[in-house]
């Protein structure tokens, strides 16, 4: 294609994970300097910012990444009042009560897969396929900011008020963005996030 | 990993903040009233690059290469913010004398009603009002100020990101704009006088960035996206033979562009994946989106195409109703 931007297809997250990890090791020990944005999606890794396209298509087809391990690095812990307008929703879908919704929510290790939708906007993979959720028929026109969410495998925490279609479980004072900061973002793609149910 | 394909990438291949003419933090020497700010009249530089994995848009200037030569006429780093115009143009009272330039659309400019030229540097006097007029061809015209405006940068631009509302709001009636201190240091050496890569630098018109509009349809080049496979051998006719009209809703966001639908195979959405600036959507109904600055940083339509850089200053000065054809280049 193009000569400054490659889209790498990839089986699965997890696939996404192992070598997003792996591009972000070898930049931070120098490889494509000319690259400016590495954007991992659920199914994707966009490098945009290359010299040569075709050579480093090449170049990552033939290396050996490792499977994403587990996680290093720092937890970052969200306080959580399970209190949100979908949370009955949510429980019933799960066959549970809200009590026993909000532990389980709070009861997981996520990991930010990727970021999009809004700037600081964190998609934490982590939920089991068991407890996936459909969105809501028709999304809200104004979700506060704070508000802690879930849909399908994915949960997230709304950086600012915006529309939205998740189902809204919960919400948290933690500022999950603020653009006078460096970096701008508290959930950046690969760090850990626990939530902690501050009922309990 | 399946595939792996490429594209045409960002708009600006030089990292940001090389050379930037003013902060805010520099000292204020001049300021300028805005008398007119025109339909949308925004500040911007070469924007945000580097914070797509963060859900940030790259934003800056639509065309990059009209920005650069402001500034260059100016006596600017290339990436010093300028003043962005839509369709109407913008009227500043300068507060102290100062050197302009305006580049971009085709648009008449005048200094206390007299017409001087665009594309040149202008000398404005303290008192003068600088009146850039409505375009009579493309869209955006580019006002520089030589020290750069000085507006607050927020996560290292001056760009107001219409997408994700980073940056300063658009130009009021009687807002105060600071300009930044005049470059002379080596540090805020001008740009030497060279075509940077990006967007407008081949094509458009003008290997220096000034905007000279084309006799007939806009010509855009494009590769073929990692989703061209989608196009039915119809689709791909349509696209690479149809005219098409450049919708009303395009803004800096994205060139929207209706016209004979482009057949796919399947109208399935996929998993979002991430956006450069070109890239161009088919969606459901047929229609195209060709993604510009403030472009989301994923998206779920496929991507078919994506426009190469040199069609910079095209897209950015493409007006509603404008006929666009595509010009493919580099293999399928």
């Amino acid at each position: 294609m193009g000569p400054s931007a490659v889209l790498v297809e990839l089986d699965d997250l997890d696939a996404v994970l192992a070598l997003h990890a792996e591009i972000e090791r070898r930049r931070a020990r120098g490889w494509a300097p000319s690259l400016i944005d590495v954007i991992p999606a659920a199914r994707t890794i966009l490098l945009d910012g290359i010299t040569d396209s075709g050579a480093i298509a090449a170049e990552l087809r033939g290396w050996d990444v490792p499977p994403a391990a587990e996680p290093v690095g720092p937890v970052v812990d969200i306080p959580c009042r399970y209190d949100g307008e979908d949370l009955a929703a949510v429980a019933a879908l799960w066959r549970v009560s809200e009590r026993e919704a909000a532990r389980r929510h709070a009861s997981g290790t996520y990991r930010v897969a990727f970021c999009g939708f809004a700037p600081g906007f964190a998609y934490l993979t982590g939920l089991s396929e068991q407890l996936a959720v459909p969105r809501r028929p028709s999304p809200r026109t104004a979700v506060p900011a704070g508000s802690v969410g879930v849909a399908g495998t994915f949960t997230g925490i709304y950086p600012r008020p915006s529309p939205g279609g998740w189902q809204i479980i919960g919400r948290t004072d933690a500022v999950t963005w603020d653009a006078s900061q460096d970096p701008p973002a508290l959930l950046a793609p690969g760090t850990r996030v626990r939530f902690v149910d501050v009922d309990r | 990993m399946t595939q792996a394909s490429g594209g045409a990438g960002g708009p600006e291949a030089q990292p940001s903040g090389a050379g930037r003419a003013s902060g805010g933090a520099g000292q204020a020497e001049a300021s300028v009233r805005v008398e007119r700010p025109g339909a949308l009249t925004t500040v911007q530089d070469a924007g945000r690059p580097g914070l797509a994995h963060l859900g940030v848009p790259r934003s800056g200037a639509l065309d990059p290469a009209a920005r650069r030569l402001a500034n260059r006429l100016a006596g600017n780093p290339a990436d010093a913010p300028v003043l962005e115009t839509t369709l109407t143009g913008v009227a500043l009272r300068f507060l102290g004398a100062a050197t302009a330039a305006v580049t971009g659309a085709v648009a008449p400019v005048r200094l206390d009603g007299e017409p001087v030229s665009r594309g040149e540097p202008v000398q404005v006097g303290a008192g003068q009002l600088l009146d850039v007029g409505r375009a009579r061809d493309g869209v955006r015209s580019y006002v520089a100020v030589c020290g750069g405006f000085a507006v607050p940068q927020v996560l290292g631009s001056a760009s107001t990101d219409l997408l994700s509302g980073l940056g300063p709001a658009p130009l009021t009636v009687g807002q105060l704009l600071a300009v930044g201190a005049v470059p002379g240091t080596a540090a805020a050496a001008p740009e030497p006088a060279r075509p940077a890569p990006g967007p407008g630098s081949a094509a458009g018109g003008g290997s220096l960035g000034l905007y000279v509009p084309s006799a007939g349809p806009v010509e855009l080049p494009i590769h073929p996206g990692p989703r061209h496979d989608r196009l039915t051998p119809a689709g791909r006719a349509t696209l690479a033979g149809a005219e098409f009209t450049v919708a009303i809703a395009s803004n800096r966001i994205a060139l929207r562009l209706h016209g004979q639908g482009v057949e796919q195979a399947s109208r399935g959405e996929l998993p979002s994946e991430g956006i450069v600036w070109g890239a161009m959507q088919l969606l459901p109904d047929g229609n195209l989106v060709v993604f510009l600055a403030d472009h989301p940083t994923t998206g779920g339509y496929p991507v078919i195409a994506v426009v190469d850089q040199a069609g910079g200053s095209a897209c950015a000065q493409a007006a509603p109703g404008a006929a666009v054809r595509f010009r493919m280049i580099g293999g399928e």
